[in-house]
C-alpha cells in the first residue's frame, strides 16, 4: 500500500469516521458523499462510530499473503456494527472461540508493516466483548 | 491547582513464568524469582506495540471522563521501545483519541522515567496556562536480550494521565527532580538490546537517585513518610522499591497497593505510572500519595499527590475503564517459544 493511501484513510482506520444521511438517517462505512436512497435530497455528514458490533460470520485465515503471514491462523470477520454498516476485520481471539453472533468490541492494533523499513499500518481490530 | 483530570492503563493479556524463561537457560528459578520478587510478566501480543499500548491506555482514560479531545493541548508519550527511530508516536495517539490538529506533540525517551517527565512537562504547560488540558504516556514493549537477567522482568504495558487544571481526581501538589550524567543502562543507536552495569545501576543508579528525589522533595514540602497513605516507587524488580521505601521511612503498607511488579514484570516507561494508577483505583478522597520514578541515564522525578473528592464524584467514572488489577487477572500463559515469537526474538527467512 502506498503511503498516500494509508494516510488518506487514517480517520476510517483509526477511528471508523463514516458519514451519515440526515435525511433518511442511513448510516454509511466506508463513508460515502452521496445518498443512494435520498439523492439530491440527501444531507451527508461525518459520523464516528462507536465502533461495537456483532459478528456477522467468519473465517480462519491459515494462509495469508506476504504481510499477513506472521500472524497465521488467524480470524477475519465480517462485523455488523451497532449503527448499521458491515465492515471487514480481524478478530483478536483464538480461531475456536469466534462464533456467528458474537458480540465485539474495537481495540487499537498494528495491521500490517510495509517491510522492514517501511511504514506501519495501524487500525482497527476486535476483540470479544466481555 | 494543577492535577490528575483522568488516567487510564493497558497491559498486554499475555504472561509467561520467570520459571518458563529460567528452564530454557538452564537457570535456577526459584533463586531467580526469588532474587528478583517477580514471578510472571507480560507479552505483547504479535500486533501490539508502544503505540497500540498508549492509544488503548488513553482511550481508556477519556473513557473514564467527558473531556473534548480537542480541548487536549499536548500529547507526550514516554517510551524506550517506540516503533519508529524517526516519527513521533505522539502524533499516531493524538490522531487515536481525536485530539489532532491543535495540539502540541513530542516522544520522550529517559529509560524508565520518561513517562513522569511527560507528566512534568504537561504540568508546566497548564500552569502556564498554554493548554487546556495535556496527555501523558509512558508505555512500552520493554526490551531484555535472551539470557540476560532483564530478560526476565522486561514487560509490555502503560499508562496514560490527562493532567488539567479544573477539578483534578487527584491534585499535583509538588514535583522535582534529581538528575546525573550516570551510565548505569543504555541502548546504543541501532541496537536490539539495551545493555546495563549490572549491579552497577543499583546504588549508584536507582538508590541514589530516588533517594536524591525524595530527599529534596521533603526539604522543600516539609512533608515526611508519615504524610502519606500510600506511596509508589519505580519497580525494576520487587526488591529495590521494598529496600528503598525502608531507607527512606515508608512503611511496606504504604507501597502494597502500587506494588505490581510480581506479576506484572517491569513495564520500563509505564511502570511507576502503573503503580500509582494501582494506587488511584482503590484511592479515596483525601488521600496522599507519593511517587518517585527512576531512569537510568539517571533520574529521578518525586511528586506529591492529593487526592479530591471529585475521584467519587458522578463526573468521573471509574468503573468505566479497567482497574490494574482487572487487568492482571485471567492471564493467557504462554511458553518461551511462543513468547519469543511474540517478542520478535526468531529470525525469520526474509
Amino acid at each position: 500500500m502506498s503511503v498516500a493511501r494509508f494516510w488518506r484513510k487514517i480517520p476510517q482506520r483509526y477511528n471508523l469516521i463514516g458519514t451519515q444521511c440526515t435525511t433518511c438517517g442511513r448510516y454509511f462505512f466506508p463513508p460515502r458523499t452521496f445518498c443512494p436512497e435520498c439523492r439530491r435530497a440527501g444531507n451527508i455528514v461525518d459520523h464516528k462510530f462507536r465502533g461495537y458490533g456483532t459478528v456477522v460470520t467468519h473465517t480462519v485465515i491459515r494462509t495469508a499473503s506476504e504481510q499477513f503471514e506472521q500472524m497465521t491462523p488467524y480470524v477475519l470477520a465480517i462485523v455488523e456494527l451497532d449503527e448499521g454498516p458491515r465492515i471487514t476485520a480481524q478478530i483478536v481471539c483464538e480461531p475456536e472461540e469466534v462464533f456467528i453472533g458474537m458480540k465485539v468490541t474495537p481495540v487499537f492494533r498494528r495491521i500490517a508493516a510495509d517491510g522492514e523499513s517501511g511504514v506501519i499500518h495501524y487500525g482497527t481490530k476486535y476483540v470479544p466483548a466481555e | 491547582m494543577v492535577g490528575i483530570i483522568t488516567y487510564g492503563v493497558y497491559i498486554p493479556k499475555y504472561r509467561i513464568k520467570v520459571e518458563e524463561i529460567a528452564r530454557v537457560w538452564g537457570a535456577n528459578a526459584a533463586d531467580i524469582a526469588g532474587g528478583l520478587g517477580v514471578y510472571s510478566k507480560s507479552v505483547p501480543d504479535l500486533d501490539e506495540d508502544t503505540a497500540t499500548i498508549a492509544v488503548e491506555a488513553a482511550r481508556h482514560a477519556l473513557k473514564r471522563r467527558e473531556i473534548n479531545p480537542a480541548d487536549i493541548g499536548a500529547v507526550y508519550v514516554g517510551s524506550e521501545s517506540h516503533p519508529y527511530a524517526v516519527k513521533p508516536t505522539a502524533c499516531t495517539v493524538g490522531e487515536a483519541i481525536g485530539a489532532t490538529p491543535y495540539m502540541t506533540a513530542a516522544d520522550y525517551e529517559f529509560a524508565c522515567k520518561a513517562g513522569t517527565a511527560a507528566i512534568q512537562t504537561c504540568m508546566g504547560l497548564v500552569k502556564s496556562q498554554m493548554i487546556t488540558y495535556g496527555v501523558a504516556i509512558g508505555s512500552d514493549v520493554a526490551q531484555g536480550a535472551p539470557s540476560d537477567a532483564l530478560e526476565y522482568t522486561a514487560a509490555a504495558g502503560g499508562a496514560a494521565f490527562v493532567i488539567g487544571r479544573d477539578d483534578p481526581v487527584a491534585r499535583i501538589n509538588h514535583t522535582c527532580s534529581f538528575t546525573t550524567d550516570t551510565p548505569d543502562f543504555w541502548r546504543r543507536e541501532g541496537q536490539d538490546y539495551p545493555r546495563h552495569g549490572g549491579r552497577f545501576t543499583g546504588d549508584p543508579g536507582y538508590f541514589k537517585h530516588i533517594q536524591g528525589s525524595v530527599r529534596l522533595i521533603f526539604e522543600q514540602t516539609g512533608k515526611n513518610p508519615k504524610d502519606y497513605d500510600y506511596a509508589v516507587f519505580h519497580q525494576p524488580n520487587a526488591k529495590f522499591p521494598q529496600r528503598v521505601a525502608k531507607i527512606l521511612g515508608f512503611t511496606a503498607e504504604q507501597i502494597k497497593p502500587g506494588l505490581v511488579v510480581p506479576r506484572l514484570g517491569n513495564t520500563y516507561s509505564g511502570s511507576s505510572m502503573i503503580g500509582l494508577a494501582a494506587t488511584l483505583d482503590i484511592a479515596k478522597a483525601g488521600d496522599r500519595i507519593f511517587v518517585a520514578s527512576f531512569g537510568s541515564g539517571a533520574g529521578s522525578d518525586a511528586f506529591d499527590i492529593e487526592v479530591t473528592d471529585a475521584i467519587e464524584s458522578g463526573a468521573f467514572r471509574r468503573d468505566a475503564a479497567p482497574s490494574v488489577e482487572k487487568l492482571l487477572a485471567s492471564p493467557k500463559w504462554v511458553d518461551y517459544a511462543t513468547y519469543a515469537r511474540h517478542k520478535g526474538k526468531i529470525v525469520m527467512q526474509k
